[in-house]
């Protein structure tokens, strides 16, 4: 135990991921209601989402934006890569979420028809009723 | 013109999208036209593209926006995708004249937002075989996934419930593809491919589990999104509920893309010392390879329907193209390639005739295909010579793949790969032979009493034309084998296999 805690405290962040995508999978494997099934997908590409701004951030590390970007004053050489969170994964992570919005929203519209054609959103019940 | 060739194969089908939601409500001709018009000019493309890459014999390379590689996104055509480029635009364009009849039919007033999803399909399709950037990937792969829910959806009824669940199948498959690039991007802080390749094969990497991890989780995610057996459970019910375009648009090319993102993240990111030297998989895979392989022939063997038969051989001819990619030698990749433009071609004949029937006889049951030789020759004759293509009866192009994917099998000495091909010939011999029988002699229990005379009632222009292009293609192709193995295959293959 003395080793674990130490490791889970300083990778908390991994670990609020993966706990995160763990309950997702989960919903979207064993729920019977079809709309808790969509709750967990959402959970679960929310936590890809927070693995990737998380290993972005730095220790100590400011916003990536130049204050002094123009003028010839601000050579290259000047810019220190550590002092900066890595920006990169944080856009990456815009158009995820841009996905994540639209596989919500066309889920949605699914659901809503299934609800209109097998009067439920249990899956035991529509498959009760695909059998007769 | 020609050196912008690679971004206009994705650019071309884009913009139509746009276009046909605008003004394709004027009229179903206007619709129809704008997506022909789009899918023969990315295949004018696709075309131009790879006689490029022929012509001087290095790939194409693609900086959008001028930005240079690995800060910017590129394309990247070369001999493997420049082959799978053209399947894909060729059959796009193909179902599109198909649907002509078929998608009007089905979709009333609402066509043109349903060839609206048709182009956007198509070009994530396009975009995830042409891009060079892994994350670019996954962009696109949602594009063509999203749009593939909504047209399956649309065979409305208890299509509702089949495409839910390959929604949440194919999410889980993509989110796992995410999550494993998203441990790439950690250890080498790139996404451009062919700067992964450089930054991943070393000693060090190669020794990393953080890599081993992201490459199991990318692997597991394209094979729950091509329905690998045993994460194949939700595609027989998405794509036997799907009307008749959707269904030939979708069943032949959206497992076949997945197939060649594989092949194309096994060698050009990880490579051939990586995926077959340094993790002890291939063999595990080539023996799942050929349970997809029994199961899926098996499950065919059960189904009385044809769009559900045609659903259970998809699933085993994922497995001859999984198996042989991972067969470790040039033989086996050879045919797995070479088996993605056969199947593909095969797949889209045989959905063709099936949608034709399902027109003719208003049912897709075994029973529908009775008195067919009389009622509709040329249907008959196609699905003649696509059901030769599955069996793998030569000169059809499906003998040839099955020749390469088993001299691959003896050269790896995989037996039971071997064993799986030859069963899954014989089982869907069987099926196809039944279904010509109940074709020939017009009855399902054998109980007929002479044969009432039948009127001819043979599918529409716009449907019989693309279908007889593909049955002889199927024929050419298998034909000129040699050459285009030789001219393009043979160069796809990594070096060290």
């Amino acid at each position: 135990m003395d080793t674990i805690i130490p490791y889970v405290i300083a990778k908390y962040n991994y670990w609020a991921a993966i706990i995160l995508l763990l309950i997702g999978l989960y919903g979207m494997i064993a729920k019977n209601n079809l709309m808790k099934k969509i709750i967990g997908m959402s959970i679960f590409q929310t936590s890809i989402i927070l693995f990737y701004v998380s290993i972005g951030e730095k220790k100590g590390a400011a916003i990536p934006i130049l204050i002094h970007g123009h003028g010839a004053e601000t050579a290259q050489a000047a810019i220190d890569p550590a002092a900066f969170a890595n920006p990169l994964p944080h856009v990456l992570m815009l158009t995820a979420i841009v996905v994540g919005v639209s596989t919500l929203g066309v889920a949605l519209a699914i659901l809503q028809k299934i609800q209109r054609f097998h009067n439920t959103i249990e899956e035991d019940e529509i498959l009760e009723g695909m059998q007769e | 013109m020609s050196d912008q060739a690679p971004i206009l194969i994705l650019a071309i089908p884009l913009f139509s999208a746009f276009v046909i939601s605008l003004v394709g409500g004027l009229h179903r001709t206007v619709a129809f036209g704008l997506l022909t018009g789009a899918m023969a000019g990315s295949l004018t493309m696709a075309l131009v593209a790879l006689g490029a890459v022929l012509q001087n014999d290095a790939p194409v390379h693609y900086q959008l926006g001028n930005w240079p590689p690995p800060i910017g996104i590129e394309l990247v055509i070369d001999y493997l995708n420049g082959l799978v480029l053209v399947v894909v635009a060729g059959c796009a364009l193909l179902t599109a004249v198909y649907s002509h009849h078929t998608a009007a039919r089905e979709q009333g007033d609402r066509l043109h937002h349903y060839y609206t999803l048709f182009a956007l399909l198509i070009t994530g399709l396009l975009g995830m075989v042409a891009t060079g950037d892994a994350f670019n990937l996954y962009v696109l792969l949602e594009i063509s996934a999203l749009s593939s829910y909504a047209m399956l959806a649309t065979g409305r009824g208890h299509a509702y419930y089949a495409t839910f669940k390959y929604l949440i199948m194919g999410t889980i498959g993509a989110c796992f593809y995410l999550l494993g690039v998203g441990y790439l991007y950690i250890k080498t802080g790139t996404l451009n491919m062919a700067d992964l390749f450089r930054l991943l094969n070393t000693p060090e990497m190669h020794a990393s589990a953080s890599i081993r991890v992201g490459f199991l989780l990318i692997i597991i995610g394209l094979w729950i999104k091509m329905a690998f057996f045993p994460l194949h459970g939700w595609l027989p019910n998405a794509y036997s509920r799907a009307t008749t375009t959707t269904a030939c648009l979708i069943a032949p090319l959206m497992t076949k893309v997945s197939v060649y993102i594989m092949i194309r993240l096994m060698f050009s990111v990880f490579s051939v010392d990586y995926v077959f030297r340094t993790i002890p998989w291939s063999r595990l895979v080539v023996w799942l390879a050929s349970a997809a392989i029994i199961a899926g022939s098996i499950s065919a063997l059960a189904q009385r329907d044809l769009k559900r038969l045609l659903t259970a051989i998809i699933v085993a001819e994922i497995g001859y193209m999984v198996g042989g990619a991972w067969l470790a030698n040039a033989n086996g990749l050879t045919g797995a390639i070479y088996h993605i433009l056969s199947d593909a071609l095969m797949t889209l004949c045989l959905f063709m005739t099936v949608g034709a029937i399902i027109l003719r006889t208003g049912s897709s049951s075994f029973s529908a295909v009775e008195n067919l030789c009389r009622k509709m020759p040329v249907t008959a004759a196609v699905f003649l010579i696509g059901a030769a293509a599955i069996v793998g009866i030569p000169p059809t192009c499906g003998f040839f793949s099955k020749w390469y994917l088993i001299r691959g099998a003896v050269q790896a000495g995989a037996w039971h790969f071997i064993a799986a091909l030859i069963f899954a010939s014989l089982a869907s011999a069987v099926v196809f032979f039944r279904l010509i029988e109940i074709a020939w002699s017009g009855t399902f229990d054998g109980h007929g009493h002479g044969t009432p005379p039948v009127a001819r009632a043979e599918a529409p222009l716009a449907m019989l034309a693309p279908m007889v292009a593909v049955a002889a293609l199927l024929v050419i192709v298998g034909l000129y084998t040699n050459e285009i193995v030789a001219n393009l295959i043979r160069w796809a293959i990594p070096a060290g296999l």
